[in-house]
């Protein structure tokens, strides 16, 4: 890649160090934002009918939603439940797309055709209404958004990996092992999972802002967690009832920074591609 | 042409097979799931009643959906009941759950096919043009935005389209399918459409980013190639290479793409139709869940299901008529 921003004219790092850099910047700036949310005590969010519907100031810079709660701290306290399922669902969904793209690409073709099969029959079904379903089965709650979010995620990456590991497992050095003696599990734990490794932390960043996006959507119909939570999706879906009445700080902020975080992550993950994938770390 | 009729069949025998055991492994994992629910149909049925039920009419009730039976035998009897076209009765409209979904399915077919047609449309035109202008600036702020709204939540996009249309400008109405007061003859087709404008224009714009990108990328590929390079040796214009060797290279790809993504469809319009209180498919499946709707959300997942299939299904069609590559592989 030729230069194209003005980064490049100065040369003082080159691309890997500035990669490195903002990979770690992203990353402080995340846990500072969750660290954040988590020391907010409930206290702070119990607001006063006093000083409610107040517009942005600096006391309140997201202004106070009708029960005179402090927008931006709620903000803050959502994002940080937000992040947790994430992170929790993303990573059982990871789990579960290693484990079944391993087992289709190793396994027997019947076993193979099987999981195929379960992969189109996840996929058919639109996936707002498969956690709907899921999160209706065990009683709403962040229990069922949770494995919702989980059960749907990971399709995609499982096809990745099954894709990735019929190529791997053609490669000549694997086929030496194998005439060499050695047994599968060898040469999935020592040949096969160390060329995963950097695929799947990829597809792991890239998968959580999907999940955080399916949380917010999911607590904004009402079926995530319970309404005197602070969830992005729970304001959101608040904010709607008091649109009409002006209260547009209530709509626009705490969305807007739902998608800031989502951009952040987004970025992470693919700073770390440019960082460990092997075809994109030569540019 | 008798070749092409053969494969169309087969096509459609193999994949109507597919569907058929699709769909029943759906409502079997739908059907258990709605049974592992705490939430107690029976009761939530009673309280839409609105009347004292005695223990006797409960009991009766209870009987008529079985709630005595071991699960295999209410499964196969509700089962039975539905191949012969009875979904049951919803408990929150108290009509037959198929005519509820035949109902709102019109609302919601009208709202995802002019969002479908328009992200198609939208897309695919922003497609080429960020491919025909790679790396210059149309395409990189074209990109940026593609990239931006493909991370933004459809239910805020929509909030964010209702406050400025609907509440400051008030071009728009806030919500409905048809002016709340009048009786539903009376509702002109102008005023269905200006009701429709803003939940298709938020759904379109939440889909039309992945086939832009994907256009993008498949013109670019064309761009690269020896015979457009030929093309352009023999003169022809930029614009008149994107007629003659990029559209109909790209246009198939495009087409199957949409075709494949009526999943995230329907997801969208689910989203979109209660931000919207859009009377369609999407605002019922979430009462339904709300609720505890059971006849009503199993009816909506079913019907769900079918309609990501067909979409997969003529997408599959598609490219096993239509494009040349794929046909001489299988000849």
């Amino acid at each position: 890649m030729k230069g194209r921003t003005l980064w490049n004219h100065r040369n003082y790092w080159n691309q890997r160090t500035r990669a490195v850099l903002l990979t770690c910047l992203l990353f402080v700036l995340l846990v500072v934002i969750y660290a954040c949310g988590l020391l907010i005590s409930e206290d702070a969010v119990t607001g006063s009918f006093l000083n409610a519907k107040q517009p942005p100031s600096p006391a309140h810079p997201f202004g106070t939603d009708a029960l005179g709660r402090d927008l931006f701290l709620r903000t803050l306290k959502g994002l940080s439940v937000s992040m947790t399922v994430g992170a929790a669902a993303s990573a059982i969904s990871a789990v579960i797309a290693v484990l079944v793209g391993i087992a289709s690409s190793m396994g027997s073709k019947r076993a193979d055709a099987l999981i195929n099969w379960i992969i189109d029959l996840v996929m058919s079904v639109p996936h707002t209404v498969l956690i709907i379903l899921i999160s209706f089965a065990l009683g709403r709650g962040l229990k069922g958004l949770l494995i919702g979010i989980a059960a749907t995620h990971w399709c995609s990456l499982a096809r990745l990996i099954r894709g990735e590991v019929l190529q791997l497992r053609s490669q000549q050095y694997v086929a030496v092992s194998r005439k060499l003696g050695k047994s599968s599990g060898w040469i999935l734990t020592r040949h096969l999972l160390p060329h995963l490794a950097p695929q799947l932390l990829i597809g792991l960043v890239l998968m959580f802002p999907h999940a955080i996006l399916h949380e917010a959507s999911i607590s904004f119909l009402g079926f995530g967690l319970p309404p005197e939570q602070s969830a992005i999706g729970i304001i959101l879906s608040e904010s709607m009832r008091y649109l009409s009445t002006g209260m547009w700080w209530s709509a626009v902020l705490p969305g807007l920074t739902l998608v800031l975080i989502v951009l952040l992550v987004d970025k992470l993950g693919e700073s770390l591609r440019t960082l460990l994938d092997p075809y994109s770390a030569q540019e | 042409m008798k070749g092409t009729a053969g494969r169309l069949f087969r096509i459609l025998v193999t994949y109507s097979i597919k569907i058929i055991s699709l769909l029943l492994a759906v409502s079997v994992v739908s059907f258990v799931l709605v049974s592992a629910s705490p939430v107690d149909p029976v009761q939530q049925y009673i309280l839409g009643l609105d009347t004292a039920v005695s223990p006797e009419q409960r009991a009766e009730i209870e009987a008529y959906w079985g709630v005595g039976d071991p699960p295999a035998q209410r499964y196969f009897s509700w089962l039975k009941e539905l191949l012969h076209g009875n979904l049951g009765e919803s408990a929150i409209y108290r009509r037959p759950v198929a005519d509820v979904i035949g109902e709102r399915f019109l609302n919601s077919f009208a709202l995802m096919l002019c969002a479908w047609l328009l992200s198609g449309l939208i897309g695919f035109s922003l497609g080429c043009v960020m491919g025909m202008y790679k790396n210059k600036w149309p395409d990189r702020i074209l990109k940026k935005v593609c990239y931006i709204l493909s991370t933004v939540p459809t239910f805020w996009l929509g909030l964010l389209l209702l406050l400025v249309f609907g509440v400051w400008l008030q071009w728009f109405p806030i919500g409905f399918s048809s002016p709340i007061g009048v009786l539903s003859k009376d509702v002109t087709l102008w005023q269905k459409i200006h009701h429709l404008i803003l939940p298709a224009f938020t759904l379109s714009l939440m889909s039309f980013s992945n086939i832009a990108l994907h256009t993008r990328q498949k013109l670019i590929d064309v761009m690269n190639s020896e015979y457009v390079l030929f093309a352009r040796a023999r003169g022809e214009g930029p614009w008149t290479i994107l007629r003659r060797h990029g559209l109909r290279n790209i246009l198939l790809p495009a087409l199957t793409l949409q075709f494949a993504s009526f999943a995230e469809l329907f997801g969208g319009s689910v989203m979109t139709e209660n931000v919207f209180s859009y009377p369609g498919l999407g605002s019922a499946v979430s009462a339904a869940g709300l609720q505890g709707d059971v006849p009503l959300l199993l009816g909506i997942t079913l019907f769900s299901t079918l309609f990501v299939c067909a979409g997969n299904m003529t997408a599959n069609l598609l490219y096993g008529i239509i494009d040349p590559q794929i046909r001489e592989v299988r000849e």
